[in-house]
């Protein structure tokens, strides 16, 4: 492949002209409600490619567990896959409730959405401990800066110095929720823009790839409430600071490999399902396994007041929390009386023991 | 009915039946097998095992007997106490008097010895010197430390072996079998002889010293009876996490908090007995939270994915759900909640028991919610309603709580042994792919049968129409997003009339009830045991016959309003200040019955006696 960018459209089917997915499914069993979000949210552009992502990765809408909590990003599991069973719960307890959907059926891929407000001021909790125990999950920060719903206040993953259209200028440090997961567990760790449309979808079909947490921080711009001059998160200040780390290209388990990739230049990782994670180095020193290196990589871009965009750590071979409870292989929920609810002799060992 | 088994110490029919025995009482001057026994030690000293010997021979003995452990919120250090009261007559609530007094804590002895009653003996460590403070109780000074040293030439080990030396001086001092004494303790050590031999030589050296030594010169012994042969003996906490077993149970998340902690850990332990296959997978998941607000959210969305799940906290812990309870309420998600109620607040005494948080949980959460409570009133019931708990949640579709409370979850207590379940477990509405293909979808808030309970499907299920959206109050039957009034109203009567469904599917009051009597009592949970006492008392010293009704669960079924309207006046027993059961049924019931209502509360943190309920309810009487 060498420096031809690694793109993520298969190279074989589907056709441009062929309408479904190869579980013989059209885009159309993606689709979700029309959402009630701002014209021109970035959370609609994230929607419109977690539709693609899995229609494209021919997952059964049936399959997914769409899991949010509250805010405008929250809203938007209603806004794609509509025959995937979703669950719009609490306030930054949506890991938790994930993590009871996961416990209960753990062949289910689940889907998280969140916003910054939602993770990193109420939810910090739950995110962190669903990160230490590597829940597989896709969990999305749809990542504006300011709380939406109740019309722009900073939230704590706001820059130093960015402004509100009032005038506020915020003075407290971010969170960096991409250093927060590499540091405490999460095994695959990016961050994309929602205006970049090549490097979210191929970011999304790995996350699908992926068995374990994965924690995607999307800047998505707020139209309404923090895309103006002196905002660290409006359009045009990502378009002027985006530094992508590397180049993401994906090559999904039932493509062929047919793409030859220059070992010296790009980075080749093979995922969990069996497919190919190729990340073109953009940065010198770029390793996506070296999680100090990661996190060095995010303060160095912060201090050069940079966004870095890309996939800046990956663990295919931690365990998730789900295999590592040791659980029947099917889900816990539907299991049959008989397996769940021991025999007669039991209770009399268990009575006979008390005497 | 489930709870006449509870009765096994307390003869059938909800009344203690008492059973005159006249060898036992033909002993001349003797207090026969009914006084109470404390021991006064430190905590952490490792006095439990010592305790439980004793407790566990009195059994062995035949004799009815319950253990209260009255502990301070603290890992070593402080005063703790440990009352084992033996009843031939069954009755198993705390006793006002102490008999028997152990002073095992150099910090307490004084006072220790100061409350006790006229009459009482007192067993104590020699250098304490009580006898100077009290002439009307019979002194058994001992040296324990010589005893101790001498039977135990392992010093680090004296500490706890010091204890068995005064179940020596008791079981001598007691009249007890001691081959009864001897096989407890060995069941105790069951798997460490060594720790067996070394104690049971502590235990005789204590006989022996108190044979030697003392003349008896109190009235209180043990003498043999029948009345505990087939019965267990297990603490409530046990005895829920076995119901959860046989429910198939399948996720727990928790958060520890005294006293619910050992619930969930008697889960892990009978769930890695009885539900790991050969193959070493699990069919069950337990996982410790970060926090309270973290295991109720991971039961809902195991309850929502079609899992039996549970959770198991206390005060505190319920105040962290109270969000997620309302949502569950709301988004109608099945779940079950384990509240062993203490005092509140967090901090302060938390160790101590309180039937606290009727209130809060009946409505626990903001807008308009309203939960199903079942309130077990003994270790049967805690084994029975974990299960009913499941089948409820899952037919209603809403969070079930099962009030349990210290003195019940933490406290051993005697029972018939518990029955296996003759039914299968209840899924509730439930369609699968085949039933939404023969349906051709379905809408999932909608009141299909009358009973405002709607079909739901489970994530996974294999029908392009099988999905839904779990959101809170703002939807309309299809599940789909509105803040239209009209919809808004039409589920919110729904929710009310599924709390009228409840209403005749939670466990039904046990009524003890003549027809003459124009006093009714009414308790619940753990002051069931202290009420039936103090029947007895009312009917043999005041010739009072009371009516009684134990309420097992919220809403009320038809039977509470039927009672009480038969009756002149109701006193309503309960364990906290501000009178919360009495004012869920002031929400109940109709104005002509309020004014009927009266009110016996206890509250000092110790489980609640049968005289102090007596006492209340003869002044308010006015004999």
């Amino acid at each position: 492949m060498g420096t031809t960018p690694v793109t993520s459209t298969p190279v074989e089917a589907p056709k441009p002209a062929a309408k479904t997915n190869r579980i013989g499914l059209q885009v159309l069993d993606y689709r979700g409600g029309k959402t009630t979000l701002c014209a021109g949210c970035g959370h609609n552009v994230i929607s419109e490619r977690i539709i693609d992502a899995f229609y494209e990765m021919g997952v059964q809408p049936e399959r997914l567990m769409k899991l949010s909590g509250i805010g405008c990003s929250s809203k938007s599991p209603a806004y794609f896959m509509s025959r995937s069973h979703s669950f719009n719960s609490v306030h930054g307890r949506m890991p938790s409730v994930a993590t009871g959907a996961l416990l209960a059926n753990r062949t289910m891929k689940a889907l998280g959405v969140s916003g910054d407000g939602d993770t990193a001021s109420i939810g910090v909790g739950q995110f962190v401990h669903m990160m230490r125990r590597n829940v597989p999950l896709i969990y999305i920060i749809e990542d504006n800066g300011v709380y939406g719903l109740t019309k722009g206040q900073f939230s704590a993953t706001a820059d130093i110095g960015s402004k509100l259209k009032t005038g506020v200028i915020n003075d407290l440090p971010p969170i960096d929720t991409c250093s927060l997961a590499i540091q405490l567990g999460a095994t695959f760790v990016g961050r994309s823009f929602s205006g970049d449309k090549k490097q979210l979808l191929a970011m999304l079909k790995a996350a699908i790839a992926h068995n374990g947490t994965v924690v995607l921080d999307v800047i998505s711009p707020c139209v309404t409430f923090n895309d103006h001059e002196g905002s660290t998160r409006s359009y045009k200040y990502m378009q002027e600071h985006e530094e992508a780390i590397s180049e993401v290209g994906f090559v999904p388990h039932f493509q062929e490999i047919d793409v030859e990739y220059d070992p010296g230049t790009t980075i080749n990782v093979e995922m969990h399902d069996g497919s190919h994670l190729r990340l073109r180095k953009l940065h010198e020193e770029y390793d996506p396994t070296d999680r100090i290196a990661a996190i060095s990589a995010l303060m160095s871009a912060h201090a050069k007041e940079e966004v870095l965009t890309g996939i800046f750590y990956i663990d295919t071979q931690k365990p998730s929390f789900t295999d590592m409870l040791n659980l029947v292989d099917e889900p816990l929920g539907t299991l049959p009386d008989e397996r769940v609810r021991p025999g007669r002799q039991v209770l009399d060992d268990v009575m006979q023991r008390l005497m | 009915m489930a709870t006449e088994h509870v009765a096994l110490v307390a003869g059938a029919e909800g009344g203690t039946s008492v059973k005159p025995d006249t060898k036992q009482q033909s002993t001349q001057g003797n207090v026969v097998n009914d006084f109470s026994i404390q021991i006064a030690t430190v905590n952490g000293s490792g006095s439990q095992s010592a305790n439980l010997v004793l407790l566990k021979s009195i059994f062995r003995m035949g004799i009815p007997v319950s253990g209260k452990n009255l502990f301070p919120s603290n890992i070593a250090g402080l005063p703790t106490w440990y009352t084992i009261r033996a009843s031939k007559d069954g009755y198993v609530a705390r006793k006002k008097e102490i008999d028997v007094l152990i002073a095992m804590n150099p910090e307490t002895s004084k006072e220790d010895m100061l409350s006790l009653p006229p009459g009482a003996a007192a067993i104590y460590e020699e250098s304490a010197n009580l006898q100077q403070f009290r002439d009307d109780v019979a002194c058994y000074p001992v040296p324990f430390d010589k005893l101790t040293a001498a039977v135990c030439p392992e010093a680090k080990l004296r500490k706890l072996v010091k204890n068995m030396i005064y179940v020596g001086v008791a079981a001598q001092l007691l009249k007890m079998d001691m081959a009864a004494v001897e096989a407890a303790l060995r069941k105790q050590f069951a798997k460490k002889v060594k720790a067996a031999d070394l104690n049971w030589a502590a235990v005789q050296a204590g006989y022996d010293y108190s044979s030697t030594t003392f003349t008896k010169s109190d009235p209180f012994v043990l003498d043999v009876m029948n009345e505990t042969a087939g019965k267990i003996i297990i603490d409530g906490n046990a005895a829920a996490a076995l119901g959860c077993i046989f429910a198939g149970c399948t996720v727990a998340m928790w958060y520890p908090i005294t006293p619910s902690s050992s619930l969930v850990e008697n889960f892990i332990d009978y769930a890695k007995r009885y539900r790991v296959g050969e193959d070493g997978k699990a069919t069950f998941a337990v996982v410790q939270a970060e926090d309270e607000l973290a295991a109720i959210g991971a039961v809902f969305g195991a309850g929502w994915a079609g899992a039996r799940a549970m959770t198991a906290t206390s005060g505190p812990g319920i105040s962290l759900m109270a969000e997620f309870a309302g949502l569950g309420y709301y988004a109608e998600l099945p779940g079950v909640i384990f509240d062993v109620q203490r005092t509140g607040p967090s901090t302060g005494m938390p160790t101590r028991n309180q039937q606290g948080d009727l209130l809060s949980v009946a409505f626990l959460s903001h807008g308009d919610t309203k939960h199903i409570m079942l309130i077990p009133g003994s270790v049967k019931e805690c084994y029975e309603m974990a299960q009913s708990a499941f089948d409820l949640t899952e037919q209603l579709q809403t969070p079930v709580f099962v009030m349990s409370d210290l003195d019940l979850g933490m406290n051993n207590w005697m029972s018939e042994p518990f029955a296996y379940p003759d039914k299968p477990l209840n899924r509730g509405k439930v369609l699968s792919a085949e039933d939404l293909t023969k349906l051709g979808g379905f809408a999932r808030y909608k009141d299909v049968d009358g009973d405002g309970i709607g079909y739901r499907t489970l994530p996974g299920t294999d029908h392009p129409l099988a999905a839904y959206f779990t959101r809170g109050s703002g939807h309309n039957e299809k599940a789909q997003y509105t803040e239209r009034p009209d919809d808004y109203f039409n589920n919110m009567e729904r929710l009310a009339k599924k709390f009228e469904t409840a209403r005749s599917l939670v466990p039904r009051p046990e009524v003890v009830q003549t027809g003459k009597s124009k006093v009714g009592l009414i308790a619940f949970g753990t002051s069931d045991f202290a009420t039936r006492e103090s029947r007895d008392q009312l009917s043999k010293e005041y010739g009072l016959d009371a009516d009684y009704l134990r309420l097992r669960a919220y809403p009320f079924s038809r039977e509470v309003q039927e009672f009480v309207a038969s009756h002149e006046r109701v006193y309503v027993i309960e364990q906290n200040r501000d009178a919360q059961m009495l004012s869920l049924l002031k929400l109940d019931l109709p104005a002509e019955e309020i004014v009927k209502l009266r009110s016996i509360r206890h509250f000092n943190g110790l489980p609640i006696d049968a005289r102090s309920v007596t006492d209340d309810l003869v002044t308010q009487e006015g004999i």
